[in-house]
């Protein structure tokens, strides 16, 4: 249910400090949103695409790539059916009763070109981190701790927690449920899905008496240790850099 | 319900931000390392049965069940959704770090109110019950349909028909959500009624709050 197809890898962008790649994406993806003209965007989808080719992601994830861009493009074309003709402004094209205006097929290409650009850094630079790794990237970056842990512990929890749903829905199945329209389908689902959260009640405390157990008092020691090498200093002035151009495009609304 | 990157304007984008920040400093400073784990599992829980399909006719809909995680964990639930969307964005790249504050407040506020509005008629037992448990899921949904709505409103003007469409599209959402309510909280009132306090009442010690406890 759940993987992470682009986590493996053995690119520099797979090797790099997550600290480094996550500084950098979250820096880039704020300028991205906030810029009010074009150019800015189309050259983070430019740099965004270059990164994704230098990740060189696996084979098998292709696949995943395409349905992934694909997902983020359908609330883009969702907008799209609506901005071009709701957006008050000069006159563009008209079909039949609706009038495109030129102002709202700028919009819908200037949120176009935001959502891929961020998305395709988004990919290139945290997606190709596991969880994990970023999770403690977000401790050495003084994150709230309590956050963290909530992080991490749910990320850990999803893939237990999805095994037992899967197996009380393969209980379900092999006593001849099929999910249909019907109350008792929806009784049925209900009863699952609180099943789900007893079964993960039950499981916290055990997990709590366990860890105290074991002294846990709040805090994890991790055992792996970040390094930021020269290649991490190069990505972040790059970073730095093109952040920098691209504030200042949006500063002299070019 | 998820607003994509590069969409909102910047001071939509800062207002969320900076709601999301107080919510989730409040849901944090009232949570003790006791209880993380507790919120930690649950709001996996929560996480893996929004993405179960629910057949409506000839589709399915995803539910969302901020009510009802905003009934078992408070005020916590902003740091659980804010840390289940962040997810969210890492394993399935929905959403991303600019949006999270608007997104993260568009569910996480809705679970808080409606936690404080309708919880303690939800835990009365016999119907108030369930009108609170529908109440609870549907009304949620609602506010939390009205707040993405209106980001996106207030982005551009162009964005307003879009806004509406969405909010029409929730309708039947706000409809199953507030029934699956009543069915789960049914469930769990008998089987496992710790659920709505063991978290939620060590944030408001009150003595209304404990009724199911002493029961």
């Amino acid at each position: 249910m759940i993987d992470e197809p682009f986590a493996t890898g053995s690119s520099f962008l797979h090797k790099a400090d997550p600290r480094a790649k996550l500084t950098a994406a979250v820096a880039l993806s704020c300028i991205l949103a906030v810029s009010p003209s074009p150019v800015g965007p189309a050259l983070g989808l430019l740099a965004g695409a270059v990164c994704l080719v230098w990740a060189g992601l696996p084979a098998h994830a292709g696949r995943s790539l395409l349905r992934r861009l694909a997902a983020v493009n359908g609330f883009v074309a969702f907008l799209w059916v609506f901005l071009p003709f709701s957006t008050p402004g000069e006159t563009a094209a008209v079909f039949g009763p609706l009038t495109a205006t030129r102002q709202g097929l700028a919009l819908a290409v200037l949120v176009t070109l935001k959502t891929n650009a961020i998305m395709c850094l988004f990919l290139a630079l945290i997606a190709t981190s596991d969880a994990a790794s970023l999770g403690q990237a977000m401790h050495r970056l003084r994150v709230p701790p309590k956050l963290v842990f909530l992080f991490l512990f749910t990320y850990r929890f999803i893939h237990v927690i999805g095994d037992e749903q899967r197996r009380l829905f393969t209980a379900a199945k092999l006593r001849g449920f099929t999910p249909r329209t019907s109350l008792h389908t929806y009784k049925t689902l209900a009863s699952l899905l609180a099943m789900v959260l007893v079964g993960a009640m039950r499981r916290a405390e055990m997990t709590r008496r366990s860890m105290l157990l074991r002294c846990f008092h709040g805090s994890f020691g991790t055992l792996r240790s970040f390094r930021l090498g020269l290649g991490e200093y190069a990505l972040l002035t790059a970073a730095a850099i093109f952040a920098i151009c691209l504030s200042a495009l949006e500063v002299l609304h070019v | 319900m998820h607003i994509s990157e590069g969409v909102l304007s910047t001071p939509i984008l800062a207002a969320g931000a900076v709601l999301t920040a107080a919510g989730t400093a409040v849901g944090l400073r009232k949570l003790d390392y006791d209880h993380l784990m507790t919120v930690a599992i649950l709001s996996a829980a929560f996480f893996v049965a929004s993405l179960i399909h629910v057949p409506i006719g000839p589709t399915s809909v995803h539910l969302i069940f901020n009510g009802l995680l905003g009934a078992v964990l408070g005020w916590a639930s902003f740091p659980a959704i804010l840390v289940g969307l962040l997810l969210q964005a890492i394993l399935f790249q929905f959403g991303g770090f600019t949006v999270l504050g608007v997104n993260t407040f568009d569910m996480a506020a809705p679970a808080v109110i409606c936690a404080l509005l309708f919880r303690p008629l939800m835990l009365r037992g016999g119907r108030s019950r369930v009108i609170g448990a529908f109440l609870c899921g549907s009304v949620s949904v609602l506010l939390a349909t009205i707040f993405t709505s209106a980001a996106l409103a207030f982005t551009d003007e162009g964005f307003i028909h879009a806004a509406e469409v969405l909010a029409v599209a929730h309708l039947p959402i706000m409809v199953a959500e507030g029934f699956f309510t009543v069915l789960i909280v049914g469930y769990l009132t008998k089987v496992r009624p710790d659920v709505f306090t063991s978290t939620y009442s060590n944030q408001f010690r009150r003595s209304g709050d404990c009724a199911m406890e002493e029961r």
